[in-house]
């Protein structure tokens, strides 16, 4: 992000003066309110006064993440949905609110910070201290900002724990259920035909000698019933770790599923390195069950897949020029790919408006080890 | 026949050299890794190579990469690769240097001797055979390609002649006379603009339109 130069800085330090007495005045309307709730007006006064402090401090972390260049993020608690009595409890139950009042309580010195920055502009002749200042006091500011109006380190690691684990016991679920469908295609499929098989053999042995012409058909569907067996486990491996990927890896994996599509889709990708196995796997699921719903639903043209890593996140885009209208709720296919992508992290978009263009970025933090894989293009 | 076995799996290795010895094949050697593949081949006057697409040191895809290289020594030098599991992506690789002399199989198909044996002679003679899986793949696209102006007869014609199949055997498949399979056949190679050569040549050619390498 290009950082704001003087000027700018000065612009941002007058809404700072501007919005200081505003903010001192809903912080005194909502300690008001807080006492008044026992007298039942003053839920009324905090149901304007909160969120309008809230529309200023959220304004003052943008302000702050465009003269830090980083993202000054809220996360309060959700309200939305909520009737408006619960919201006032999830408030005040809510850290953030009480660091926004804090927040206020401190601004007098932030106040000065920004006051310094417009006097020294217009006090023409301090103009060199402003030119050279400016960016240092606003930086000041802002750090204080940040600190006061986003979330603490404690918060921050609880609020991870939550997420880890809840993604944990996501993945322990999927992998169960995985187990659970192998098991049974196991069951079904190769066991059911090698029973199938000893028993073909068995009747023909019992008939070598008496009726060789029948003995030789037993034979023959035993010969059958191998390679259908044998289809079925190759069915099974490829939905545990298909073999291509372990051959080629991601790029050579993806192009493999490219190329057995009905429509053509254009693939390319750059890796300089691999990414880690259960990353490469949990990715090369996603685009197969996105290309699949390509095939089923898209009533696509033509699809492409971009495969690229930066800034130690492997990205992925599935796009097709279909008829649009996906909808990520409606398939177990593709939860079954966001769980299986939050356990590394991972996370998933879908824009697909109606008539489409249809596209899926799926994202996973991860390092890569080398070797270097060339980059390559070509439609498939 | 002169052959060369690659097979790491010493059940199958042994499998496949009696299931050749028993068609008048002469197994000339036998390894178990693409390192010692190599120099067997280098070291002996083969007329093919059976070779086995997984195989130490990697147990990746040694075979095809050694199939890959050999034929850029040699150009045209007939392999037969078997595989438990086929790729498209593998068998256009396979094709990519644009000669014929290749096979491509499930390793499943061994079980049907006299087809295997078969197609092993194709292979020596020039011809391609490749799977049934890969062809299957190929006959679901819809996409504009030489390939559209075929009609539905003819892909069928083109998809068991990408097997290796002879008219012969197209015919008995399709159950219409040998006649009408050449029939089909001329047509495939005007329609993909083949130049007019030798028969086997055409063949091949068309294959690879097929497979679009």
């Amino acid at each position: 992000m290009k950082k704001p130069g003087p000027l700018r800085l000065t612009g941002i330090a007058l809404l700072h003066v501007l919005l200081f007495l505003p903010s001192i005045l809903f912080l005194v309307l909502t300690v008001a309110g807080g006492v008044l709730t026992v007298l039942t007006i003053g839920i009324p006064l905090l149901l304007v006064s909160l969120p309008t402090l809230h529309w200023i401090t959220d304004r003052h972390r943008e302000m702050a993440a465009e003269i830090l260049g980083s993202p000054v993020p809220a996360n309060r608690l959700p309200t939305t949905g909520a009737p408006l009595i619960q919201r006032l409890q999830i408030w005040a139950r809510d850290p953030m609110t009480w660091r926004e009042l804090a927040w206020v309580l401190v601004s007098p010195i932030s106040f000065v910070l920004s006051l310094l920055t417009v006097v020294l502009l217009l006090v023409v002749v301090t103009g060199a201290f402003w030119w050279y200042g400016a960016p240092h006091i606003m930086r000041a500011r802002a750090t204080i900002d940040r600190i006061l109006l986003s979330q603490g380190h404690t918060e921050k690691l609880e609020k991870r724990v939550v997420d880890l684990t809840e993604s944990r016991a996501a993945s322990v679920d999927h992998s169960a259920a995985e187990l659970r469908r192998i098991e049974r295609d196991l069951h079904d499929g190769a066991q059911a035909r090698l029973v199938a098989l000893g028993m073909s053999l068995g009747m023909a042995e019992d008939l070598f000698a008496r009726d060789p012409e029948a003995a030789l058909q037993l034979v023959t569907e035993a010969r059958d019933t191998t390679g259908a067996a044998l289809g079925d486990l190759r069915d099974v491996v490829r939905g545990i770790h298909p073999p291509v990927l372990a051959d080629r890896g991601l790029i050579g994996a993806v192009q493999a599923l490219a190329l057995d599509m009905a429509v053509p889709v254009m693939v390319t990708a750059d890796l300089p390195g691999r990414p880690p196995a259960p990353v490469e796997s949990a990715t090369y699921f996603a685009i197969a069950e996105c290309l699949a719903n390509i095939g089923k639903h898209a009533a696509a043209d033509h699809a492409w897949i971009t495969l690229g890593w930066t800034h130690g996140v492997l990205a992925a885009e599935v796009g097709d020029d279909g008829r649009g209208g996906a909808d990520v709720d409606r398939g177990t296919g593709m939860r079954g790919v966001m769980r299986r992508l939050g356990a590394f992290d991972g996370t998933m978009r879908v824009s697909s408006p109606d008539l489409g263009p249809t596209i899926i970025t799926l994202e996973v933090p991860c390092v890569l080890s080398l070797p270097r894989t060339m980059p390559s293009s070509g439609t498939a | 026949m002169r052959l060369v076995v690659a097979e790491d799996n010493a059940l199958l290795r042994d499998g496949l050299i009696r299931l050749l010895k028993a068609n008048d094949c002469t197994v000339v050697a036998a390894v178990d890794n693409a390192p010692e593949l190599t120099a067997a081949l280098a070291g002996t006057e083969a007329d093919g190579a059976v070779l086995d697409v997984r195989m130490p040191p990697t147990f990746t895809d040694e075979g095809l990469k050694a199939a890959i290289a050999v034929r850029a020594q040699r150009p045209g030098f007939p392999v037969m690769v078997l595989s438990q599991y086929v790729e498209q992506l593998y068998a256009r690789e396979l094709l990519a240097s644009g000669q014929g002399a290749v096979g491509y199989l499930l390793k499943d198909r061994v079980a049907n001797v006299g087809e295997f044996v078969e197609g092993v002679r194709r292979v020596v003679g020039g011809g391609t055979v490749i799977d049934l899986e890969v062809i299957a793949t190929i006959m679901a696209r819809h996409r504009q390609e030489p390939i559209d102006r075929l009609s539905a007869r003819e892909r069928e014609v083109l998809a068991l002649m990408a097997e290796g199949r002879s008219n012969q055997a197209i015919a008995a498949a399709l159950f219409v006379s040998e006649k009408a399979v050449a029939k089909h056949t001329n047509s495939i190679f005007t329609k993909l603009d083949l130049p007019v050569a030798e028969d086997d040549n055409r063949r091949v050619r068309a294959v690879l339109a097929f497979l679009r390498v």
